[in-house]
């Protein structure tokens, strides 16, 4: 990967609707060739911001540069951008063929140069078959397919996806997904997806941006995201069932919850000399169970309220201090409820988030 | 537990009675009002086929004795509305001549409208759609003179071309509404993928929208061509009678006061009138569900 080149860059960006304001003075740079997934709950304006990219949406402040030029009052064509819908948005009335080369025709190419690239992006996507289809003749598999395609053709440099698997089942959408990553292994291109979804964020990422309200709470790699989110939102946000959190106080070098303490040596402390109000969060992976529970700082015992086999592993829910407490628990482990289970603690694996802040500690 | 015989009992569909009290209410209404509608029609079709002695017998309902095709003929190409004794038929061209620009011309400004104010959201757009539709309900009447005058003042009054253009753009509310709400309709990311690829405000409408919106239309073209077909105040209010319409020339024959009246003439010169819109809503209405259909394929 080419890096210390931006690819995208987005400076101050403002976006308001009247007297709604969507995007609050955003910064953002993307990496030539990187895959920087924009990932939040609906209506943080992860979508509004690749509308801003692709030009789709007028911005009320800040400029936009794509390879190092200013796009910001560009056409959406002008910008060296191809991008994906989330309905496929496929031109009804036209063949395959006719839909990957409506852009080109756009851009008066001359004739073997358009068929030469339909052939290419056909080819690299496997839909030569279908050329001659109309859409509607379709699954929706290969009409996403062809969505891609006619962002292909256009040999773009940046690549734009709008939750782009949203509309397919399941299992479709974990094969498409496996080709996307492919796809970017293959062509290099930077590509910004905006999705909901964490486990399309975490497989396909080089970087995550978690937006909120219109900012970027954090932007990092997905290993970081997940095991040192920057604040209590990212923590609780990334991972299912979501990080237990026990209320409690920093008090020097340990954490007093109810009437526990939990040494925190070990803890890789973001800032220095906290103290205060603190959430201590834990994954319900990370809590140990059965025999680890020797190597935990600190042990205790539960009741199990709740079981949830998945198969690959089970999930119980219990009570910890007063707050839901979810363990994950190995698929095999045969567990019942109102069973006492012994659960161990480990301040490595674990987030403190400053009440006065909501950030990492 | 006691063994039950699961071949007794209920199985398969519930069985429906042909004659449930909601059959009889349901196809009791429908035949009578239909029964209404169509009683006229029956009485104009069978006197317009008597002859003028078998109708002054009075019996108005009993089929035709000698079937006559003469009143058809005479109310097309003989009758007379003042001194001109040509028939109908001029009236009918002129009804074509005054209704095909008009459909065209309303139907083509009113879907580029709609086209802009549902996809290009242009500084002010609302306040002229609010302007716009606020004209759908101003009457007529108060606008009837304003025009005489507007039309003297740029020499079109009188002729066809002065009619045409009232017909267009009294159809503009309406239309433009109608193609709005059908272009805000389509997906919208349709709209953003062809900018994307280049297309720009002309490339988009004909090469995107227009395709996608033959439903729209035909109901357009429908509720044109019967609205301006069927107009009679315009008509004779801005033309002069070599110009009238084939609704002002059919009530001139019908009340002329001179004379015997000719029954069978004037139902033949009604039905004739009427067969037009007729007409379109029988071959229309089939392109209609047809079109309807086709956009429903989700593209």
């Amino acid at each position: 990967m080419k890096t210390h080149k931006n690819s995208v860059e987005i400076r101050g960006l403002d976006l308001r609707f009247g007297h709604v304001e969507v995007l609050k003075n955003l910064n953002l740079d993307v990496n030539d060739g990187e895959f920087l997934v924009l990932l939040g709950s609906s209506g943080c304006g992860k979508s509004t911001l690749l509308n801003c990219i692709a030009g789709l949406l007028e911005v009320t402040a800040g400029q936009i540069f794509i390879k190092e030029k200013n796009v910001t009052w560009a056409e959406p064509s002008d910008r060296g951008i191809g991008m994906v819908f989330q309905s496929y948005a496929l031109y009804p009335q036209m063949t395959v063929e006719g839909n990957l080369s409506f852009g080109l025709k756009n851009q008066k190419l001359p004739k073997p140069e358009i068929a030469k690239r339909v052939a290419r992006a056909a080819e690299i996507l496997q839909i030569e078959s279908l050329l001659k289809r109309k859409p509607g003749a379709l699954s929706g598999g290969q009409r996403q397919r062809v969505a891609i395609g006619r962002a292909l053709v256009r040999d773009v440099d940046v690549f734009l996806f709008d939750e782009p698997l949203s509309n397919l089942d399941a299992k479709l959408r974990a094969d498409l997904r496996v080709e996307l990553k492919q796809l970017h292994g293959r062509l290099k291109n930077t590509m910004i997806y905006v999705t909901h979804d964490q486990i399309e964020a975490m497989t396909l990422a080089d970087r995550i941006a978690i937006m909120k309200d219109g900012l970027i709470e954090q932007l990092d790699t997905p290993n970081n995201i997940y095991n040192r989110p920057v604040n209590k939102y990212v923590a609780g946000f990334i991972g299912s069932p979501s990080m237990n959190f026990l209320e409690g106080t920093l008090e020097g070098n340990s954490f007093k919850f109810a009437d526990h303490s939990i040494n925190l040596d070990g803890y890789e402390f973001t800032r220095q000399n906290q103290s205060g109000g603190v959430s201590f969060g834990i994954r319900p992976e990370h809590v140990l169970t059965g025999d680890a529970v020797s190597d935990a700082v600190f042990s205790t015992a539960v009741q199990v309220q709740v079981i949830e086999p998945l198969g690959s592993d089970t999930l119980a829910l219990a009570e910890l201090a007063g707050a839901k407490f979810w363990i994950r628990l190995d698929g095999e482990a045969s567990v019942a409820v109102g069973e006492t289970l012994t659960v161990g603690l480990r301040p490595e694996r674990a987030s403190l988030f400053l009440h006065s802040d909501e950030l990492r500690v | 537990m006691d063994k039950v015989n699961r071949l007794e009992g209920p199985a398969g569909p519930r069985p429906k009675k042909a004659f449930s009290g909601r059959n009889i209410m349901l196809y009791g209404t429908l035949i009578m009002v239909s029964l209404y509608y169509l009683l006229p029609l029956y009485v104009m079709v069978v006197t317009s086929l008597k002859g003028m002695p078998e109708i002054r017998l009075g019996n108005i309902f009993s089929p035709p004795m000698e079937v006559t095709f003469k009143p058809w003929v005479k109310a097309w190409s003989e009758a007379c509305t003042g001194l001109n004794c040509e028939g109908l038929s001029r009236g009918f061209w002129n009804s074509v001549r005054i209704t095909v620009p008009s459909v065209i011309i309303s139907i083509a400004i009113a879907s580029v409208n709609g086209y802009a104010l549902a996809n290009w959201r242009f500084k002010g757009a609302d306040i002229f759609f609010t302007i716009l539709i606020f004209g759908a309900f101003i009457p007529y009447q108060v606008m009837l003179y304003p025009i005489v005058i507007l039309l003297r003042e740029i020499g079109l009054y009188g002729g066809l071309p002065g009619l045409v253009i009232v017909h267009s753009i009294f159809g503009m509310p309406i239309l433009t509404l109608l193609f709005r709400n059908y272009f805000s309709s389509l997906p919208e990311e349709l709209f953003k993928a062809a900018r994307v690829d280049g297309a720009r405000f002309w490339g988009i409408y004909f090469r995107i929208m227009l395709p996608m919106s033959l439903p729209i239309f035909v109901v357009a073209m429908i509720l044109q061509v019967t609205g301006i077909w069927n107009d009679f105040l315009f008509g004779v209010v801005y033309t002069r009678p070599e110009y009238y319409p084939m609704t002002v020339q059919l009530n001139n024959i019908v009340n002329s006061v001179q004379g015997v009246k000719e029954y069978n003439v004037n139902m033949a010169a009604t039905i004739l009138t009427g067969l037009v819109p007729l007409v379109i809503y029988f071959v229309s209405g089939k392109l209609f569900v047809r079109g309807i259909a086709a956009g429903a394929v989700k593209g």
